[in-house]
């Protein structure tokens, strides 16, 4: 029975991280219909933008707010610079526009930064608690994205910002006849994905270490939690991410050799497809002709 | 009296076919005009092109401002408020969000301006923590002027209000639009299937015909003409 809680509650601190991105994922689609590849890879690349901060001396937390700040900018840029101009064109254009950005991304930190696996320094100390059950680094890691989740539910629910992005993302024409700058909340959306990603990066590599890499294993937990919730759901993004987090360390610990992890997401994947295609929280994609 | 609203010669086109061939339209400063004309003549386009969610070429001119190079959001903050076909409801955001949507660009009063508005329509208020989706289809007209008249309309265009409503909501609608137009000193250019009705309500006219404007005059004038008698009048 400990050893079930302990490997749930360690599952939680993972899922949160999945959480994030699942919920960087799902904000792009909503907003414009685009599964962001490069989600994983930009949340990478910021990481790294954190671990020169620290290396220059500056304090982890300081660190971690001048990069979620310069984030939220490369995100917009990425948005004004590259996405709007496939923004009318084939939805599949602009698929492959952010797979060569998931490959730019990859090799500029390659290029930069080397292959060579770095240590990140963790904000939480590594301490057992409640005999055992939990780390002090799995619970800091969980309140980092309750408050992530908290400040983000105020931002949509009660600032006029927040509403009229929801109402760009809901029906762009009738927004922009009511002055909503439809063009300027979707680079907003990106923005905002691009810091959640950032957050969810800084958050795993103490524990997975940095390298040009360290993001493709979290992607693909972040897309089948994303999946699982409902890709258009933002409550469905964080539930998914917490359920694949924790299954995937239940099954590793109790099922299956935990070489094979990465398969329990591909498999969750495929059971959601087949089963609930519109995920837990999900609606029917509707097409808008 | 001037023309708050005027359109010199406008094309608009869909893709490459071109489906209003340049009308000329002019409406008077705080009244009402109708555009009259069978399914597919450009009523609707013609509403589209002045607010710029139609590709349009030529001169529109609205309180002596050209504006047909403008994008949507800049024109609708002008304060040209669009009722569109489909009325354009936010269906998945609660009536009080639809609301504060139609405020977005005067967020200082949107507050005072939404009281007003749950004045006109009382049944806004009551289902105001609702999902707009879940309105009916008279509710959902009526949230629609609502947001429209949030942002305190110079121009307000209606899109076929009537569209798919029974007679006794269509009344009910219509008695309110007059009512806004006294109390809230807003120029309102109406397109509308149902002749009778907009004759009987506008201050001028005009029939558009496969995208060119065939006859024009005082709503009078219109009504006493033989072709529009036959055609849109029935009798």
């Amino acid at each position: 029975m400990h050893q079930f809680l302990q490997q749930t509650f360690s599952g939680l601190g993972a899922g949160a991280i999945y959480a994030s991105l699942a919920l960087a994922l799902v904000m792009i689609y909503r907003a414009t219909d685009l599964v962001n590849f490069a989600q994983g890879e930009m949340a990478m690349f910021s990481t790294y933008i954190a671990w020169t901060l620290v290396n220059a001396g500056l304090p982890f937390w300081a660190a971690f707010f001048i990069t979620l700040f310069i984030s939220f900018a490369g995100g917009m840029a990425i948005e004004r610079i590259v996405i709007r101009p496939v923004e009318s064109a084939p939805v599949l254009s602009a698929v492959v526009v952010t797979l060569g950005l998931l490959l730019i991304f990859n090799a500029t930190a390659g290029w930069i930064y080397t292959y060579t696996l770095q240590e990140f320094p963790s904000p939480f100390p590594d301490r057992p608690l409640f005999g055992a059950l939990m780390t002090t680094r799995d619970l800091g890691v969980i309140a980092v994205t309750l408050a992530m989740l908290a400040l983000l539910f105020v931002f949509f629910r009660f600032t006029s910002t927040g509403l009229a992005m929801r109402a760009a993302a809901q029906n762009p024409e009738s927004a922009r006849l009511c002055g909503v700058r439809v063009g300027r909340m979707l680079a907003i959306g990106w923005g905002l994905a691009a810091a959640i990603g950032a957050i969810a990066g800084i958050m795993v590599a103490p524990v997975l270490f940095l390298d040009p890499n360290m993001m493709s294993g979290v992607l693909l937990y972040a897309f089948t939690g994303a999946l699982l919730g409902g890709i258009t759901s933002p409550v469905g993004a964080v539930v998914g991410g917490l359920i694949v987090g924790v299954t995937e360390n239940l099954v590793g610990t109790y099922l299956i050799p935990s070489q094979l992890k990465l398969t329990v997401a591909l498999g969750l994947i495929i059971l959601v497809l087949v089963f609930k295609p519109n995920g837990l929280f999900g609606t029917a994609i509707v097409r808008r002709v | 009296m001037r023309p708050i609203l005027q359109l010199r010669g406008i094309k608009a086109f869909y893709g490459q076919s071109e489906v209003l061939h340049g009308i000329d339209v002019a409406i008077e400063e705080g009244g009402m005009t109708v555009l009259l004309g069978a399914n597919g003549a450009g009523k609707t386009t013609a509403l589209r092109a002045i607010c710029g969610t139609v590709r349009r070429e030529g001169e529109i001119l609205f309180a002596g401002q050209r504006i047909e190079r403008r994008a949507t959001e800049d024109v609708a903050r002008l304060r040209i408020a669009h009722v569109p076909e489909g009325r354009g409801t936010f269906v998945g955001l609660t009536v009080e969000e639809n609301l504060q949507l139609g405020g977005y660009a005067i967020r200082g009063r949107a507050a005072a301006n939404m009281q007003r508005m749950y004045g006109y329509f009382p049944v806004l208020a009551a289902y105001r923590r609702r999902q707009a989706g879940a309105l009916s289809g008279g509710e959902q007209q009526m949230l629609a002027i609502a947001r429209a008249l949030m942002m305190e309309p110079r121009l307000l265009l209606l899109d076929e209000p009537s569209f798919g409503l029974a007679p006794r909501i269509v009344e009910e609608i219509f008695a309110i639009i007059e009512r806004i137009r006294r109390d809230e000193h807003v120029s309102v250019l109406l397109v509308e299937q149902n002749a009778s009705l907009a004759l009987e309500l506008a201050d001028h006219a005009y029939l558009i015909e496969t995208g060119s404007v065939v006859a024009s005059g005082t709503a009078k004038s219109l009504a006493d003409n033989p072709q529009v008698r036959r055609s849109y009048l029935g009798y």
